[in-house]
């Protein structure tokens, strides 16, 4: 059920300010996509046009083509809550919603859009979500504590959870463990490399190392200046980025001989 | 509170331990500020004790006194700058002490002359066939419940839709500028302004001369509906937007966003805001006056001529209070403390609701 | 997973119904409140004509409605600027003090109390007006004419009720001191930190601080509220319809038993008892008070917001 998504000549803006330019690329189904950059070059920036979560920014706009599906994603008439229920995202900081249960929290995309189920029905998802998010064993007893109650990486799991538990074709996860531990990172890079199997995969890190350990693909964000646009440099098979890039920038940046 | 209290300079960070005056060695001790106003509190209680003067003018002298002694004994020993610092210290603290002398002036009033009436009587009976003795608010405490909660009913989701208009669909737009101008300028709206409109629009449908309950609900409301506008844009300003961003990852709606995400995790300020904005107008007598007016019977249709409310039956008592007058002027005070009870119980739910309720994160 | 063969993106035609009703519901609730704002000087301006095209005979007084609302006028703008002049010092003193004298483990809560004023409702005001702060001036109205009866404010003869324009304008100032001192504390909490460090590292005395870092700031902002209290003490009707005895036209008199009543209380006291022109009449004073307070309003929340620009 993973899909491939097609970006052609995308521009973004926030207000008259071009932040992101002339991207072009494809992203593989059923892999991880890593995006990788210097601060402010505008990799947040195009993950959140994959699912059209940049308009919710006042101002906020894109021009140009992201087609999943052989459908354009921007055409005026796709609704973009439905965008978003194909494509599911996850935050930098956890952010689960602080006056539900964990358990509210795993079916809060299910119950949110209306659906009404039966309890067994519900039950089943949480398992299985919580399941895939390798969080299940720590929290099966306490799932009608407050999803708050977490520590920061289990927040974070459950979050993911919370994303899959829609059954989304894609997953972008912006800079998913800045915020969280080396154990809590290494359980999520094992649960992308798990997850990978069933859904199309597109992360924003800025550990190298981490971009190295999950991703089949790499992208390589610059910009040229301040106030300039950011642009997509080189986007080729990580093992290729990691050892021998095309661009020189990007061998700058890999090796840390950046800026 | 005849007596106010300077305080002792006990901020390490707002009271620095040297200055000139200091460090040239001059230094009062510790507790002289207080010392000193006390003593020439003191010197004032001396000429009140022999003229017999009022405690009014004891407690302006005393303050005036106090105040002088500790500047002047200041000035003479710790130099200019401190006895400057400890003369508005006296000055700050004293305007402080006055304030409480009518808070405490009024509730001391209100209660002594309030608890006669506040019995079983007064709670169960109207006004029906009464002229002296006995009687009882109970059709204008019915009447203030039906009023008010009709206001509310009408306040809350205007004033709620519009406060979610301003946050979330307003984008910083002309529309909501004009709306956030024109609320700020309706909170100004004096009460009986408010009154006067309501009137002419209830003349205007039914003819001059009209009284209805509902007239003074809306009156009420014009009052009400800026207050809900102001707490609650304050409030669903404090949700972090990440939530609503997690909802809509989720491909919730926008507008399911707000009811199941953006209100329930405002919900303890929603409770808040709006049980003071009751608290604000529950006492509101000039506009129910002018629109409501008063009965002497229980009248429980809103849509149906006069009713009688609390804080206008206290001013009819007090102002028309009938023969012998005294049986009047108790019901009204009795009505006074009620109407000091309802605020301040309002208030207290309030401050309950924001504390019990609040969204239980630790993080 | 059970791998369910998706639908295509769905389309506008059926996509966000609710969102649409919901946004418009919001919108209109918005609109309703510049609805009522004009409806409220609509109707004012309707049910008032009738009054200002009256002969001048037919209104009350027989002089004309600039004769009828003029000592109104007065009377509302002296008892607000006495309850103004009385209060703002009294409110920064205290703002001051709960903001920097009082102990910080206390300041929360006296803040609370000084709040609790402005929760009483304002016919409670009137009855402690009427029974007990009056009565407790009388002496002092005396004393008044006694020694400064050369100040026409205090020419007397002095009241023996003490229902006069100065008790009314008391009641005023404890009613505003809640609004104006919560502005300032407001105001002055804002002060920049750093420049009030930087003026204790001077070696400045507490005051001295204030003086420095804290008054010249918070200046603006001690206005607006100032003046948001102004229109507050001018729309108040109860206090005033039950302290104040009124008889007489215009006067600076203060503590005599002859005043001028004001707009609000004016209406309040001759509405329930009038009909025909009378009301027009009464209509056409609450307007001329709409505007007056409009205009202070408004002007407050100017120099509220500059400030706030200012600071950002
Ligand atoms: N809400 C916004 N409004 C206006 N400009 C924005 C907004 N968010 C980001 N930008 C600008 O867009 C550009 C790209 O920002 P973006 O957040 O995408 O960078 P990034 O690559 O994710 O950086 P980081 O690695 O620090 O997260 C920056 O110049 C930033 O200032
Ligand atoms: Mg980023």
């Amino acid at each position: 059920m993973a899909k491939r998504i097609e970006v052609s000549d995308l521009d973004i803006f926030y207000g008259n300010f071009k932040a992101v330019e002339g991207v072009n690329v494809s992203i593989e189904p059923r892999s991880v996509t890593a995006l990788i950059g210097p601060s402010g070059c505008g990799k947040s920036t195009f993950l959140r046009s994959l699912n059209r979560m940049h308009e919710v920014i006042p101002g906020a706009r894109v021009e140009g083509k992201v087609v999943m599906d052989g459908q354009n994603l921007y055409d005026p008439d796709t609704d973009p809550v439905a965008v978003r229920r194909q494509i599911g995202m996850v935050f930098q900081r956890p952010n689960p919603f602080p006056t539900m249960s964990i358990y509210d929290n795993v079916v809060a995309g299910v119950r949110l859009n209306g659906g009404r189920m039966k309890k067994s029905d519900t039950d089943a998802i949480v398992e299985r979500s919580l399941q895939s998010a390798n969080l299940w064993n720590e929290v099966k007893d306490r799932l009608d504590r407050p999803g708050a109650g977490l520590s920061g990486g289990q927040q974070q799991r459950l979050c993911i959870a919370r994303a899959i538990a829609v059954e989304p074709q894609v997953l972008l996860m912006d800079e998913p463990c800045s915020a969280l531990d080396p154990i809590s990172t290494l359980a999520i890079e094992d649960l992308m490399t798990e997850l990978k199997d069933r859904f199309t995969i597109v992360i924003v890190t800025h550990n190298l190392q981490q971009a190295a350990r999950v991703s089949e693909q790499t992208g390589f964000f610059n910009l040229n200046g301040v106030g300039q646009p950011g642009r997509l440099i080189e986007f080729n098979p990580t093992e290729k980025i990691f050892s021998n890039p095309d661009v020189k920038a990007t061998e700058d940046y890999i090796s840390g001989r950046f800026g | 509170m005849s007596t106010p209290t300077p305080t002792a300079p006990s901020r390490p960070e707002a009271a620095p331990e040297f200055d000139l005056a200091a460090e040239s060695g001059n230094r009062l001790p510790r507790f002289a500020g207080w010392g000193l106003f006390v003593l020439g509190a003191l010197l004032a209680a001396a000429p009140t004790a022999l003229l017999g003067w009022s405690t009014g003018l004891f407690v302006v002298l005393a303050i005036v006194v106090g105040t002088v002694v500790t500047w002047g004994v200041s000035r003479a020993v710790e130099g200019r700058r401190k006895s400057t610092d400890r003369l508005v210290t006296c000055l700050v603290s004293s305007a402080f002490a006055i304030a409480m002398v009518p808070l405490f002036s009024l509730v001391y009033t209100v209660v002594s002359n309030g608890v006669g009436r506040l019995d079983a009587e007064f709670f169960t009976s109207s006004m029906v066939g009464v002229i002296g003795e006995g009687g009882g608010a109970y059709h204008a405490i019915m009447g203030t419940l039906i009023v008010t909660a009709l206001a509310t009913l009408i306040s809350v989701p205007i004033g709620v839709l519009t406060a979610i208009y301003l946050v979330e669909y307003g984008n910083r737009g002309r529309l909501s500028k004009w709306i956030t101008f024109l609320v700020d300028v309706m909170t100004g709206i004096p009460s009986i302004v408010a009154g006067l409109f309501a009137y002419a629009l209830f003349a205007l449908l039914f003819g001059p001369g009209v009284r209805l309950g509902v007239a003074g609900a809306v009156a009420l409301s014009v009052l009400m509906i800026p207050v809900v506008v102001r707490s609650v844009e304050e409030v669903l300003k404090l949700v972090p937007n990440e939530l609503r961003e997690a909802a809509y990852a989720l491909g919730v709606p926008k507008w399911r966003t707000i009811i199941k995400v953006v209100l329930p995790t405002a919900a303890a300020g929603l409770g808040t805001g709006i049980t003071l904005s009751i608290a604000r107008v529950v006492g509101e007598t000039a506009p129910l006056l002018i629109t409501v007016g008063i009965t002497t019977a229980l009248n429980v249709n809103p849509f149906d001529g006069r009713m009688a409310t609390l804080p206008v039956y206290a001013f009819y008592q007090l102002t028309q209070p009938g023969v012998p007058p005294e049986f009047g002027i108790n019901r009204a005070w009795t009505a006074a403390l009620l109407l000091i009870i309802l605020v301040m119980a309002l208030n207290l739910i309030a401050r309950l609701i924001s504390r019990v309720f609040a969204p239980k994160t630790n993080r | 997973m059970t791998t369910t063969e998706t639908p295509p993106l769905p389309t506008t035609g059926r996509r966000q119904v609710g969102d649409s009703v919901f946004a418009g519901a919001a919108k209109a609730a918005g609109i309703l409140i510049l609805v009522v704002l004009a409806g409220v000087a609509i109707f004012l301006v309707t049910e008032a004509a009738p009054a200002i095209t009256a002969a001048p005979e037919d209104v009350p007084g027989g002089e004309g409605l600039a004769a009828y609302i003029g000592p109104l006028i007065f009377g509302t703008l002296l008892a607000a600027v006495i309850a103004l002049v009385v209060a703002t010092p009294l409110a920064v003193g205290i703002a001051l003090f709960i903001t920097y004298f009082a102990p910080r483990k206390l300041a929360q809560t006296l803040g609370y109390v000084v709040d609790l004023l402005a929760a009483i409702p304002s016919v409670v005001f009137g009855f402690w007006g009427i029974f007990a702060l009056a009565p407790a001036l009388v002496p002092l109205f005396g004393w008044l004419e006694d020694n400064l009866g050369f100040i026409p404010l205090f020419a007397g003869p002095a009241s023996s009720t003490g229902r006069t324009m100065l008790t009314a304008g008391l009641v005023l100032a404890v009613m505003i001191l809640p609004i104006i001192s919560a502005i300032s504390r407001e105001v002055f909490r804002q002060a920049p930190a750093l420049h009030q460090e930087a003026a204790l590292a001077l070696g400045a005395t507490r005051w001295e601080m204030i003086k420095m870092a804290v008054l010249p700031y918070g200046r603006s902002g001690v206005i607006g509220g100032a003046m948001l209290g102004l229109g507050r003490a001018l729309g108040e009707t109860l206090a005033i319809a039950l302290v104040l005895s009124v008889s007489g036209g215009i006067t600076f008199n203060l503590i005599s038993s002859g005043n001028p009543s004001t707009i609000a209380a004016n209406i309040a006291l001759n509405f329930p008892e009038s009909t025909g022109l009378d009301v027009n009449t009464l209509i056409a004073s609450g307007l001329a008070l709409f505007v007056i307070t409009l205009a202070v309003n408004m002007a407050a929340r100017y120099v509220v917001n500059r400030r706030a620009d200012f600071t950002e």
